[in-house]
């Protein structure tokens, strides 16, 4: 993925029930998306602590993805519901300080969701890339 | 500093075809810790398999990345390989180069590149991974049943038939729950006391099978394999083992003016009573509300005619406590309140019945002695008119009904009609429906036998209202195939009102931290495979608590639930997911945040001293997580604010060092 | 301007001493200038007596302090709790920091505390503050006493009081007063408006004078774990004094988002930074997206409450519909 000739680089976490499983079938169907996108599996996406995201950011990610199961359907019952209030709270205050929101985002793909999988990283990907280099939440001693 | 091997698979030309295999090798062999690299056509092979014993034995390996396919698909087959190499097998990681690479990149370029990321990723994992034991528990054998009816009793049977010790509870004094009140049951009209009482003999003759009627579960602590739970034996007032049931005292009792539940309130019991003659245990029971004595201290009249001495009416409410190593929760479900639907004249008109009405108004062991009588004046009903999806089904009404479809409501009018057609053929039957749905075996061939062979008139349109008048009830309602409004005057109106879980349900949902949906439904675990199961692990569904169901299906769920729990039982020791939570105590500060987002009850608090730099002591409150009640979400590390807690296998460092491997 | 009097507090507390319901007593004392005051701990009625200080400077919130002191001691620890004080106080008692059973409360009727700082930049020379029913007196060194409105002086979390009820105490001294709907978040609305670039902007040239000298941690009575994840080497975020504008952000947004539900805006923050960075505008951020996106909700109100970021309803907003929804949304 290129915008302005920009490559982004993209931290997604995935839940290993649900959207690990979708990026699985969006492989077994051969659905591309961008190599920008690396996945860390995570045995829920309420497992995901907001320092991750900003360790990611600090690194030089470009964008942070957020992929658990739809709310309702969470293996651990209630799990997503935390991230859904979590990283509605987090990324408002990222906005809050001025980075640009669409470098964060929180996405339900339920494990028979491979096309969704595909779609919203081509999507992300797309989006961020436009964006440019993340230049507000990063830490340049890392960019070396 | 770990000593790992890495090795990458071709999956034929799967991976290979778009990823530089050797590249990935070469390119990993410089990464810190990494000793040994190598790639091979097929890693889950025997030879590709036999590879990574060898390579572990020959430099020493303590850890494993296998660049690979899915986790989901092998990653079990690389932990065995690592366990069978002498390894623990939560040394392994997999770095996902097919599903997550490969198979969806083009370029041969853009591929090696992102699977030596994602290789470097697994690495710097590896690097700060520990062997990790999955966690052993006892198996208390002997299992809980919450809830009486046929669900509860063939769970029971089921369970107890294998050898193992199993308790019901149930709240009502005697077990057989709504099925005991049924008529007939579908398809194949045979009595439903006939094929229910004796099963409830059978499970109270059973030597494994001990039933706590009239009880209720109050408490529940510990975890799969090691419940501990309370159980309240209400008082009776009579003493369990020392009744007959003779039911002399039931004959006695001048207190008679007390509403007969089992009849839903259309004739009157006394104040001691024993609910139905096939009743288990046939033991009598005092209703405290309605007893003279116990609520002024005069007559005394059932002690005096009680030759057993049964009656006691100094009793008090027992409280029992029993260890268990599975929970069955089979509560149950009830008709909605029909109160509300006020188009329907239900508390207006005696003649406007529900169907469980309708099923003891036809039992010849009803208060009408099986004979159909119109309720208001005994009469015989000419007219009837059943209304379907009363509650069911409904959205705009969302407030008064249920959106969900009761499921049982079509067979069983269809029965109905098809009695009433069979014993009064002078009758006739309308029936209002919205669908009629039947899946099922021998369903749809029993509806259409009430259509074709009875001449039951089913029609598809709703009833708008019913209003009484003198003795008639005027029926309004839409024929929606004909286009045209129809008024029948009828002398009974049925309601096939939907069915909600037993109110009972949600404070035990709580006790046992099993979930339930909007609907107050118990949650399997999997809705598809795991459906008897519960999210919370030791305690399994049986019967309507986990939705609407006829016989066949709770019988045939109660089945699956009791082999669930054998399969536990069965069990000597419990092993668990070893990928859990612990908290690092010194760092814990106690408040309790944690607790609160564990969906599993699996955090408590204990009280410990800590020597301080200072040589003093001093007492903190401190989080324990219990490892055999765990589940690895991970949703209580984000909650902790100081990092105390942490998760095993997807540790916060971890993590961190997989975003670092990715982001460098 | 404080309506309760030195002599009411130091008697009390005097009493207390005397009958044997506490053996020491939270208080302040005069600091290093006479309008700089300090917490300090008392254990007799003479030392009350001769440094005991009460006023409108007595910003200083005690109930952290109890994480340390109330189980340290063998009886009771007295502790005066303003308006403010006392949420924090119930906010530490839902999260078990320390046992009521040590602590004795006596709630204070406060007027609104004053910002040295704000009448140190506008008085050259200050030596001295005193107060007077209605105004507040600046003595300074080169003009004399300079006069001021109170309202000019207060502490901004006092201009925007949100409560001037004490929500936890055994008894009060003075009126108790009521929860208040004030104007605290209009600065954030405001920053809210703002483009996103400006908000950058604004951010960065606050946060980059952060100094890290972990004043805003260390006075904040939410903040009291056993060890901080920034002093934590096996926490992956150790950090100790931040060297790029980055980690300056780390800091201050893993604080407010540890904080957030349980911060129950009592300013300390803004008070003891010595930057002057208006750290309240970060957790009222919390604050107002929680009110706004799960219902109103004041850490502390009551003891054992469930903070909405541990919590959670089947129908709650999804982030993206929600970031942003300022003005920019």
């Amino acid at each position: 993925m290129q915008v302005n000739g920009y490559k982004p680089l993209i931290v997604a976490f995935c839940c290993n029930w649900c959207s690990y499983a979708g990026a699985d079938l969006a492989g077994n169907n051969r659905l591309a998306y961008p190599a920008d996108v690396k996945i860390i599996r995570v045995p829920c996406s309420c497992r995901v602590n907001p320092m991750f995201i900003l360790r990611a950011f600090q690194r030089g990610a470009d964008g942070v993805i957020i992929c658990g199961c739809h709310p309702g359907d969470c293996h651990y019952t209630s799990g997503n519901y935390y991230t859904r209030r979590r990283m509605a709270l987090l990324f408002s205050m990222l906005d809050y300080l001025g980075i640009e929101k669409e470098r964060t985002r929180v996405e339900w793909v339920s494990a028979a969701e491979g096309a969704k999988f595909a779609a919203t990283m081509n999507d992300f990907a797309e989006k961020v890339a436009a964006l440019g280099e993340n230049k507000r939440l990063e830490d340049l001693r890392c960019k070396k | 500093m770990q000593r790992i091997g890495v090795f990458v698979c071709h999956c034929g030309t799967n991976i290979a075809g778009t990823v530089d295999v050797k590249a990935v090798a070469d390119a990993i062999k410089n990464e810190p810790g990494v000793v040994f690299s190598a790639e091979y056509q097929y890693m889950c092979s025997q030879a590709g398999q036999e590879l990574i014993k060898n390579a572990v034995a020959e430099n020493r390996l303590t850890g494993i990345v296998v660049c690979s396919c899915s986790p989901r698909m092998h990653e079990a087959t690389f932990r065995k390989t690592a366990a069978a190499a002498g390894l623990n097998p939560y040394m392994v990681e997999i770095a996902n180069i097919r599903e997550q690479c490969s198979w969806v990149h083009k370029d041969m370029l853009t591929g090696t590149q992102k699977a030596i990321i994602l290789a470097k990723a697994a690495v710097a994992k590896v690097n700060l991974n520990t062997p990790l034991t999955p966690g052993e528990s006892p198996v208390t054998k002997r299992a809980l049943v919450i809830g009486g009816g046929i669900a509860g009793i063939q769970t029971a049977l089921d369970i107890a038939d294998a050898g193992f010790k199993v308790d019901i509870v149930e709240k009502n004094p005697t077990i057989g729950g709504k099925m005991a009140q049924l008529d007939k049951t579908f398809p194949t009209l045979d009595c439903a006391a006939c094929i229910l009482t004796p099963k409830m003999v059978d499970a109270a003759q059973n030597e494994n099978i001990k039933i706590y009627s009239y009880s209720e579960v109050t408490e529940v602590g510990g975890f799969v394999g090691n419940f501990e739970v309370t159980i309240k034996r209400k008082a009776r007032y009579v003493k369990e083992d020392v009744c007959t049931g003779c039911g002399i005292c039931t004959e006695k009792c001048p207190q008679k003016k007390v509403p007969n539940e089992f009849n839903l309130g259309m004739d009157n019991r006394h104040a001691i009573y024993i609910p139905f003659a096939q009743a288990v245990p046939k033991v009598a029971t005092i209703d405290p509300r309605y007893c003279v004595k116990l609520k002024t201290g005069k007559c005394g009249l059932c002690e005096k005619v009680c030759t057993a001495g049964a009656i006691d009416y100094n009793a008090k409410d027992e409280y029992v406590k029993e260890k268990y190593g599975a929970i069955v929760v089979a509560t149950g479900y009830n008709p909605i309140s029909v109160d509300k639907f006020d188009e329907f004249a239900y508390s207006q008109s005696k003649d406007v019945i529900t169907s469980l009405e309708l099923e003891r108004l036809m039992n010849a062991a009803g208060p009408t002695g099986g004979t159909l009588l119109r309720p208001s004046d005994g009469e015989h009903p000419h007219t009837i008119v059943f209304v379907q999806c009363v509650g069911s089904r409904c959205d705009a009404c969302a407030q008064k009904g249920k959106e969900y479809c009761s499921k049982i409501c079509c067979m069983y009018t269809a029965k109905h009609a098809m009695l009433i057609r069979d014993k009064y053929p002078d009758t006739d039957v309308y029936v209002f429906y919205i669908d009629v749905r039947t899946p099922g075996k021998n369903f749809d061939e029993f509806y259409r036998r009430a259509v074709e062979e009875y001449g039951v008139h089913y029609i598809k349109g709703m009833v708008g209202k019913v209003s009484p008048e003198g003795k008639k009830l005027k029926v309004q309602g839409s024929d929606l195939i004909y286009g045209k409004q129809l008024h029948i005057d009828a002398d009974l109106v049925v309601l096939a009102a939907a069915i909600e879980p037993d109110k009972s349900a949600r404070p035990l949902a709580t006790m046992l931290t099993a979930s339930m949906d909007t609907n107050d439904f118990f949650t399997e675990a999997h809705p598809k495979l795991r459906p008897v199961e519960s999210p919370t692990a030791g305690v399994f569904l049986s019967g309507t608590c986990q939705g609407p169901k006829d016989i066949p299906e709770t019988v045939s769920q109660a089945g699956a639930a009791a082999s669930k729990v054998i399969g536990l039982l069965v069990k000597d020791k419990l092993k668990g997911n070893p990928c859990v939570a612990h908290s690092n105590e010194l760092m814990c500060n106690g408040c309790s945040t944690c607790e609160k987002v564990c969906p599993y009850g699996a955090i408590s608090y204990v009280d410990k001293e800590f020597r301080m730099p200072d040589r003093t002591t001093k007492v903190r409150r401190v989080a324990v997580v219990n490892e055999a009640v765990c589940q690895g979400c991970g949703a209580c590390t984000v909650a902790c604010m100081s990092g105390a807690m942490d998760l095993k296998g997807f540790l916060n460092k971890q993590i961190m060092a997989e975003v670092d491997a990715i982001c460098k | 301007m404080q309506k309760i009097k030195r002599e009411a507090l130091i008697s009390r507390a005097s009493e207390l001493l005397k009958n044997g319901t506490v053996d020491r007593v939270f208080g302040w004392k005069r600091g290093e200038f006479d309008y700089d005051i300090t917490p300090a701990l008392f254990h007799s009625a003479d030392e009350l007596e001769k440094d005991f200080v009460w006023g409108s400077l007595c910003g200083a919130n005690f109930s952290k302090y109890l994480v340390k002191e109330a189980a340290a001691g063998e009886g009771k620890v007295l502790v005066f709790l303003k308006p403010c004080d006392s949420y924090s106080f119930n906010q530490l008692l839902t999260e078990h920091r320390f046992p009521r059973d040590k602590v004795y409360a006596v709630g204070v009727e406060c007027a609104g505390m004053l910002d040295a700082a704000k009448i140190k930049a506008a008085a050259d020379g200050l030596s001295a503050i005193r107060e007077t029913e209605n105004s507040v007196i600046a003595e300074t060194l080169y003009d004399g006493d300079i006069e001021f409105k109170p309202d000019d002086v207060l502490a901004e979390r006092c201009l925007n009081c949100k409560s001037k009820k004490v929500v936890a105490f055994d008894e009060m001294l003075g009126e108790n007063g009521e929860a208040d709907a004030s104007a605290r978040f209009d600065e954030v609305e405001k920053l809210e408006k703002m483009t996103p670039d400006e908000r950058y902007a604004f951010w960065q040239n606050e946060l980059s004078r952060c100094i890290r000298c972990n004043a805003c941690r260390d006075v904040c009575p939410a903040c009291t774990c056993e060890k901080c994840v920034f002093d934590n080497p096996e926490s992956g975020a150790e950090n100790k004094a931040a060297a790029d504008s980055f980690e300056e952000k780390m800091f201050h947004i893993i604080r407010a988002f540890h904080v957030a539900g349980r911060c129950t805006d009592c300013g300390e923050c803004s008070r003891v930074c010595p930057q002057h960075i208006p750290l309240h505008l970060l957790n009222r951020k919390f604050i107002k997206d929680i009110d706004a996106f799960y219902g109103d909700y004041q850490a502390g109100e009551e003891v054992g409450m469930r903070a909405p970021v541990v919590n959670y309803t089947q129908n709650d907003p999804e982030p993206g519909d929600v970031v942003g929804g300022g003005a920019n949304g």
